[in-house]
């Protein structure tokens, strides 16, 4: 995953509280392996409808979703995060966000972007009829918007991984000691929570 | 050894191998469940090249895709078939044990860890989806996970996690007939919100949680992050140790003594100190039901329908100010790692028996041995004199990923945990509720208060 620290791009709109990720992928697309792209499934019953906000032509192109209060909330499907990257998006806007949708997003390069509910509708304002480019430098936690400028305040743990594009399989291989020390100990020490194999050959 | 310490920080210092500078530990997982919807995850492992660090601590339980009526068929489509044999294809490869469709240990994979003794407290346990809280019933760390996460456990059994506050829920009182764990859930989520536990683990605690069976903490753990948490954890008391003992996987013998000693220790110590805390009595409790589109939108079914929102109304055709109970349902589902355990399916046998269902309806129960356990029980004869479908385990109508979907504009009492838009289906009404609930409604047809259709019964 190559990392990133700033971008700048079109942003739009969604002013609707609790997009769960039943809405931002419903479960009949995920059986999809990834390789086919996952974008065109992006909010996909939802946009049925043609006065959706995504499915207005200045939408076309945008990298930054701005929308309401728990995003992302509910399960923990990973293929919500691949269907907002897939269809270009880098960082979603939003008051608040489900917690597995958050760590999810930091693992795939997308940037949950915590803003106070009243900055959050500033935004919509801006962006209501009208299609704008918004800046973001993730590492400075600096917004701007045409005259808008916000601050913001992100996990520096969420910050470094997306700003190294990290990969945490990688990262753990410096540990590979330690944790085979904790597996013996831990073997030794809680001999209980180790299951007993059953006798039952269940592979082949 | 400091004082004051959280049944977190026990759990979490248990299993931290090491901390970063910025806070983040690795930590142990102890038990790494799998289902057909990791197939992301395992695909990330080939790309890579890379094997599974412990496959004697992973388990593979096809529960997501698998059709419940017909399982001679293997799946409602090529796609979905191919999605079950992608998982036997993954265990295989993966020395990776599988409890498929035909394996009688089959079932939802929240219902089937506990019911086999993997699950036990002092545990961290992982799996991709999102309600693997309901584990923590038993003190367990059990946290539901991404894809990128699933692969990680695979290739390192660990897991990065910078540790969350704790939120302390505390029910005192008593539940009063026909009110369940499913009513404790949705009442505190509607009062605190769909992100009021957000970014927290939950532990609930309570003279009303010491009286709870299994089945109903693990309804209560399993709707945490429904409220927004990731964990929800009980901490471990003598109704833990009564329903492990004699599990297959559970320890045995002086293994178990060892056990018994360290889950003793599992509780938060009583001057242990947490970042917020709610207390709410539950004497009050009435049946409860959703008539939104979020967890939150839940209301006692004596309520009226609220107006604050208009959009979810449309969608769920409803009006503002129009009484709850007596909107008509199409159709009833009893299911999901919410609601189909043994103890669910009691409660809406003990209101069906006898009556005949006025809508159709469907009975998933939520593994074989449940399945096993309630045909036994005679629980299978009350549900189909009612007319009511009496089928095999797995997620089914909950999340309709093997085909059993509720049309558009169809209304479902049903017993899971998410009445999202589309959830059940494209344009899908759901209304959550309990299993007695549910079980009232398709009497009725309608959203019922199950209160007075007790009387003279046997409740379990």
């Amino acid at each position: 995953m190559t990392g990133w620290t700033t971008h700048t791009g079109r942003a739009v709109s969604l002013p609707i509280d609790g997009i769960d990720t039943d809405q931002i992928i419903p479960a009949r697309f995920m059986s999809q392996p990834r390789s086919k792209g996952y974008g065109h499934f992006l909010l996909h019953d939802l946009r049925d409808d043609s006065d959706f906000p995504l499915n207005n032509p200045a939408a076309k192109g945008a990298s930054i979703l701005v929308s309401g209060r728990n995003f992302g909330s509910g399960s923990s499907r990973e293929a919500a995060v691949y269907a907002l990257v897939d269809a270009g998006f880098r960082a979603v806007i939003a008051p608040s966000f489900g917690d597995i949708f958050s760590s999810n997003a930091v693992n795939n390069g997308l940037a949950p972007v915590q803003l106070a509910e009243e900055e959050v509708n500033a935004l919509h304002r801006a962006l209501s009829n009208r299609a704008m480019s918004v800046s973001l430098d993730i590492q400075k936690g600096r917004l701007t918007l045409g005259e808008i400028e916000f601050g913001f305040h992100l996990d520096p743990v969420w910050t470094q991984k997306l700003v190294e594009g990290w990969d945490d399989i990688d990262l753990t291989r410096a540990w590979a000691s330690k944790i085979a020390a904790f597996r013996s100990a831990d073997r030794a020490g809680r001999d209980w929570a180790w299951p007993k194999r059953q006798a039952k050959d269940t592979a082949h | 050894m400091t004082t004051r310490q959280t049944l977190l920080d026990k759990l979490w210092s248990s299993h931290e191998i090491t901390r970063r500078a910025d806070g983040v530990s690795l930590l142990w997982v102890d038990r790494h469940l799998v289902h057909e919807g990791s197939h992301h995850a395992f695909a990330k492992l080939a790309e890579r090249g890379l094997s599974v660090a412990e496959p004697s601590l992973t388990l593979a339980v096809a529960d997501h895709y698998v059709p419940v009526r017909d399982r001679a068929s293997g799946g409602a489509s090529a796609q979905i078939r191919d999605m079950i044999s992608r998982l036997t294809r993954n265990a295989d490869a993966h020395g990776i044990e599988l409890l498929g469709l035909d394996d009688p240990r089959q079932g939802i994979v929240h219902v089937v860890g506990p019911e086999l003794g993997l699950t036990l407290p002092g545990l961290l346990i992982n799996c991709g989806d999102s309600h693997t809280s309901t584990h923590g019933a038993f003190g367990a760390l059990a946290f539901g996970i991404g894809a990128t996460e699933v692969a990680h456990v695979l290739a390192t059994q660990t897991i990065w996690q910078k540790k969350p506050p704790v939120m302390r829920l505390t029910f005192t009182g008593r539940l009063g007939p026909g009110v369940s764990a499913k009513d404790l859930a949705l009442n505190w989520i509607a009062k605190l919100g769909a992100d009021g536990a957000r970014g927290h683990a939950l532990e609930y605690t309570g003279s009303l949680i010491d009286g709870l069976s299994m089945d109903a903490r693990m309804t209560l753990c399993n709707l945490s992050i429904e409220g927004g948490a990731r964990f929800g954890m009980i901490a471990p008391d003598a109704t833990t140790l009564n329903y492990i003992r004699g599990r297959a996987y559970a320890p045995q013998g002086c293994a178990l003594d060892r056990a018994e000693e360290a889950w003793a220790k599992l509780h938060s110590d009583a001057d242990a100190g947490f970042a917020r805390e709610v207390t709410i009595d539950a004497s009050e409790i009435v049946p409860i039901v959703t008539w939104g589109t979020r967890p939150d939108q839940a209301a006692p079914v004596t309520a009226a329908v609220p107006d604050d929102a208009p959009e979810a109304l449309e969608y769920m055709g409803l009006r503002a100010g129009q009484p709850i109970a007596g909107t008509p349902v199409d159709q009833v589902f009893i299911g999901s790692c919410t609601n189909a355990r043994i103890e669910d399916l009691r409660a809406a046998a003990a209101v069906l028996a006898g009556r005949r269902a006025q809508v159709p309806g469907l009975v998933a129960p939520g593994s074989m041995e449940v399945k096993r356990q309630a045909e036994q029980e005679g629980l299978d004869l009350i549900f189909i004199a009612a007319g009511l479908d009496w089928v095999s385990a797995g997620c089914s109508m909950c999340v309709g990923m093997n085909g059993d979907l509720v049309a558009p504009g169809k209304r479902c009492a049903s017993t899971t945990n998410r009445n999202f838009r589309g959830r059940q289906g494209p344009g899908a009404r759901t209304h959550l509720m309990s299993p007695a609930m549910v079980a009232a409604a398709a009497i009725t047809g309608k959203i019922t208060d199950v209160r007075p259709m007790l009387a003279g019964r046997e409740v379990a």
